[in-house]
Formats: structure tokens, C-alpha cells, sequence
């Protein structure tokens, strides 16, 4: 009886390890196609989380202008259009182009932003003041140099001009902070101009500073001084507390 | 003149010679006073406001001044800002190709070019160290008579191009300083822009001949380190790291370091001209 119950253990056991032994190359090759689906980084998945937030195929289609590099490969912009579904809201449709701009052109060689950096948020001031939020990777990845730098923001904010009109000048933030440089040399404390235009014509009454803001080819920086933004309270320029 | 005191000593009561012993003190206090007026001119001459007022000297020729055996009130100074340096690299090639070391090389060139040309250069840095943006620009504000000229490498644009920035347009209130008279240090540069956009289309225009393909005149940039300079201010960049063989990027030294030594140079009668940064409007 003991002698039985060894051998049907046994038999059991050897049993066991063949369909073990079998089992185990068909276990390994899954491993293996896991392992070769490429890890998707935390940008990448937020992107595909932010894009299927504002992508809404209900919404009408119209030829938006996007400003990547020219195809001349001498430093300047040229615009393509794109027939995109963007939304009547001017702070989603903001969030929109600029998520086109951040996936690129079909030729990669054109693009003038990082390929992982990732549009976190965007905010519309009632003063026509737009906050862009982007992740580390926009001030991480960009080529560093003042033609590359000043490129990419002009690249934004041509953008941002030709789509959403309400965006009279632009915040550039990193993370949710304000930081001295984008990449070592364009300065980020300040505001760039959209559209001149809205900004000359809503600023008039309350600011003096916005009248030298002319030429869209290259942003003029500004300095904001009012508290009613709500990131002046961030600044750190002691200079600011002594205007007349 | 101490001289001629003693020997009126001589002749004179005690109490005139008493006088006549502080004669020599009086007189050099009122050359320090006039002095310390004449420096204190520049610095305040350069805000737009003062520019009526002050019309009337560049009418004078420069030529008076140095008969004058008076400091040179035009353009003596270069401040060299060699960009980068210490932990902060700038722009890294693929081929190791460092920014910041590529213009502390081009920083030793462009010294001695400006130095032929009669100029007293003084750098922002001599070694593998990196001031900050305010330190730098401090060192550019502390001068009278000085120009800023920072050397940068980029990491795109064609290889062999360079290419001259001047600050974006900065908002300026109330004519461009305070009502106390001072100019906030976050825009410091926006009272000498017009003289930075004279100097850097001075300086684009050598380089444009020497370097095949770059730009006629300096472009328009938001760039941190001029914003805080009270002088006039550019920046030129150098492209790129990208090269294969940094001896491209060596060849380029003296030329770069020519074009900007003579574009400063062509730029020194503006300076002394306009008395006024902004008088040139």
C-alpha cells in the first residue's frame, strides 16, 4: 500500500515536471514579447492621456496653421496647414495646436520642440495672458543655443497667434515654475507677445510697457509687473517693488 | 605748481603763507570734484531722458577731450563675456565638443584683436568658473564707456555662420528709468538698446564678410544675460558644436576675433557722438 502511494507520488511528480519542462519555452517566449514592446516613458503616457483629453472628434474641423522649421534648413519658420478638430474654447483650442506642434511634423528633422516634451496644462488669463505649462523635458532636451531656443518659442507663439487670436502674449512655464532660462540663454521670466494687436489695443488703458511690442518674427520679452497675475507671486526681482 | 607756492612763501606775511599752503589742497579737490562730475556725466547721460540736455557735447570733437588730458569719456572698455564655464556646460556636440571651453579659446583671440584696436578688455571669466548672469552683467555696469560682448557656440545653424543678438524690445515706462532717476536692474538694457542694435549690426556686417552665409544685421532675441547689462550689449554665436573636427571651429577664431575687434572699432564714434546711449534715435 505505502509502496502504491510512493509510486503514484512519484508518477505524479515526474508528471509534473514535464508539463513544467514543456510549459517553460512557451513561458519564456511571452517574456520575451513583452520585453519587446517598447517601455512607455511617464511623458509619453501623460501625452496620451492630455491628447485624448483635448482631441474631441465632435468638434468642427478647421485648417489650423502650424509653424515648424522650413524645409530651407536656414534657421526660419514656415507654416503648414492642418485640417485639426479644434474646440471654440480658446484655452482648449490653445492646448490643442500646441499639441500637434509638440508631436511634430511628418518630417522629424523639422521640428522645433523636443520629441518627449509634453504640454501639461494651459491657462487663458482674463487679461489675454496664456500660461503654458510644459514638462522638464522642453528645457532638458532642446538643443541649448540662442537660435534653437529662440526658434522653438517662436515656433509656440507664432502658433498660438495664428489659431487662438484671444492670446494676446504668452507665459512659458517649466513644471509649473517659472524659470530663469529655457535653455541658457531665452529668458523665461518675462512674456512673450502673441498678438501684438489684442495686446496693444486691451493694454493701452493699464500699461505703458506694452506700446514697444511690434514685430512677431521675433517676440519681444516683457516684464510683467502686475499682481494680477497669478505667478508674480514666484518673481523674485526685488526691482519690480519699485515702480513710480 | 608747488613751486610757485613756496617761492610766494617766501616773499608773503604768514597768514597768506598760510593760505597759500592749503593752495595746492583747494586746488586739487576742485579738479576731483570736477572729475568725479564729468564720470558721474556718462552714467546719467545715458538714459534717453537727459538726451536734450546733453546735445550740445557732441558737438565738440572727441579731439578736445584728449587735449584736455582728460579721461576719454567715448569707448575704452570691453567687457567679454565667454558664456557658460564650471558645471554648466552650453552646448555638447556629439563629438565632445564643449560650448563653454570652445569660447574661453575665442575669448583669448578676440582679447588680443580688441587690445591691437586700443581698447582695455576685461572678461567675465579667465578659467573653468561660470559668475552668474548678474555677476557678469555687473562687471559690464560698474564701467564708464564700456560695451558687452558675449561669445557663444551653438548647437544648430550652418557650420561656419555666425551671427549677432541684441535683446528684444524691453518695455520701457516713464522714458526709460524710474522717477528716482535710476534704471530697474531686471531691464537695464532697455535704455542702450538702439546703441546695442548700432554696435551689432557693426559687428554682423565684418562677420557676414569674412563668414559666408550668415546674416546681414543682428537679430532680435530675448537672451537673459543682456537684459541686466547697462551698456551696449551683444551677443554672437558661433555655429556649432555640431562639427565633426573642432579644427573647424578653431579656423574660425581669428576671424571672429577680427570682425569683432573692427566692429567695435567702427562702432566707437557712435558711442562718443550720440554722449547719450539713445541719442541716436
Amino acid at each position: 500500500m505505502t509502496a502504491r502511494w510512493v509510486r503514484l507520488v512519484l508518477g505524479g511528480l515526474f508528471g509534473a515536471v514535464i508539463i513544467a519542462g514543456l510549459y517553460f519555452p512557451i513561458l519564456k517566449q511571452r517574456v520575451k514579447q513583452t520585453a519587446k514592446i517598447q517601455p512607455q516613458s511617464e511623458e509619453q503616457a501623460r501625452r496620451e492621456l492630455t491628447q485624448s483629453l483635448t482631441a474631441n472628434p465632435t468638434e468642427a474641423r478647421v485648417t489650423a496653421k502650424l509653424f515648424w522649421g522650413s524645409s530651407a534648413h536656414d534657421g526660419s519658420l514656415a507654416p503648414v496647414n492642418m485640417d485639426l478638430p479644434l474646440s471654440g474654447d480658446p484655452a482648449l483650442r490653445a492646448k490643442q495646436v500646441l499639441n500637434t506642434l509638440l508631436a511634430g511634423p511628418a518630417d522629424p528633422e523639422l521640428r522645433t520642440l523636443p520629441p518627449d516634451a509634453v504640454l501639461l496644462a494651459f491657462y487663458l488669463l482674463p487679461d489675454g495672458t496664456g500660461i503654458a505649462d510644459f514638462s522638464e523635458a522642453m528645457a532638458s532636451s532642446i538643443p541649448s543655443g540662442i537660435e534653437s531656443e529662440q526658434r522653438a518659442v517662436d515656433s509656440i507663439t507664432r502658433t498660438l497667434a495664428a489659431n487662438v487670436p484671444q492670446i494676446m502674449r504668452l507665459k512659458i512655464l517649466i513644471h509649473g515654475q517659472e524659470v530663469e532660462t529655457l535653455a541658457g540663454h531665452l529668458d523665461l521670466t518675462g512674456s512673450f507677445a502673441v498678438n501684438p494687436r489684442g495686446a496693444q489695443a486691451a493694454a493701452a488703458p493699464q500699461s505703458d510697457s506694452l506700446s514697444s511690442w511690434s514685430s512677431p518674427g521675433a517676440p519681444p520679452l516683457t516684464l510683467e509687473s502686475g499682481s494680477r497675475q497669478t505667478y508674480a507671486a514666484t518673481r523674485e526681482q526685488p526691482t519690480n517693488s519699485r515702480q513710480p | 605748481m608747488l613751486l610757485k607756492v613756496r617761492n610766494r612763501d617766501d616773499i608773503q606775511p604768514r597768514g597768506m603763507a598760510r593760505c597759500a599752503c592749503f593752495a595746492p589742497f583747494l586746488l586739487s579737490a576742485a579738479i576731483l570734484i570736477i572729475s568725479v562730475q564729468s564720470s558721474a556725466q556718462a552714467p546719467t547721460a545715458n538714459p534717453p531722458a537727459s538726451v536734450a540736455p546733453q546735445n550740445a557735447s557732441p558737438q565738440t570733437p572727441t579731439t578736445s577731450y584728449s587735449d584736455a588730458q582728460q579721461p576719454r569719456p567715448g569707448l575704452n572698455v570691453v567687457v567679454l563675456d565667454p558664456a557658460h564655464g564650471g558645471t554648466d556646460t552650453g552646448a555638447r556636440g556629439t563629438g565632445g565638443i564643449r560650448e563653454s571651453e570652445i569660447v574661453l579659446q575665442f575669448a583669448l583671440q578676440v582679447r588680443r584683436a580688441l587690445e591691437a584696436q586700443g581698447f582695455q578688455v576685461i572678461q567675465t571669466r579667465m578659467a573653468n568658473e561660470n559668475p552668474s548672469f548678474d555677476e557678469r552683467s555687473a562687471m559690464a555696469n560698474a564701467q564708464v564707456g564700456a560695451v558687452f560682448v558675449s561669445l557663444h557656440v551653438s548647437s544648430t545653424g550652418v557650420p561656419g555662420t555666425v551671427r549677432v543678438y541684441v535683446n528684444s524690445d524691453l518695455p520701457v515706462s516713464s522714458g526709460g528709468r524710474q522717477a528716482s532717476g535710476l534704471i530697474p536692474w531686471d531691464r537695464a538694457q532697455a535704455p542702450f538698446l538702439v546703441l546695442s542694435h548700432k554696435l551689432g549690426d557693426f559687428v554682423q556686417g565684418n562677420l557676414a564678410v569674412r563668414f559666408r552665409g550668415s546674416p546681414g544685421s543682428a537679430q532680435a532675441s530675448a537672451i537673459r544675460q543682456l537684459r541686466t547689462t547697462a551698456a551696449p550689449a551683444i551677443a554672437v554665436e558661433i555655429s556649432s558644436v555640431s562639427v565633426n573636427d573642432r579644427a573647424d571651429l578653431d579656423r574660425m577664431a581669428s576671424g571672429v576675433a577680427d570682425a569683432i575687434a573692427r566692429g567695435v572699432t567702427d562702432f566707437r564714434p557712435s558711442y562718443v557722438v550720440a554722449g547719450v546711449p539713445g541719442g541716436l534715435r
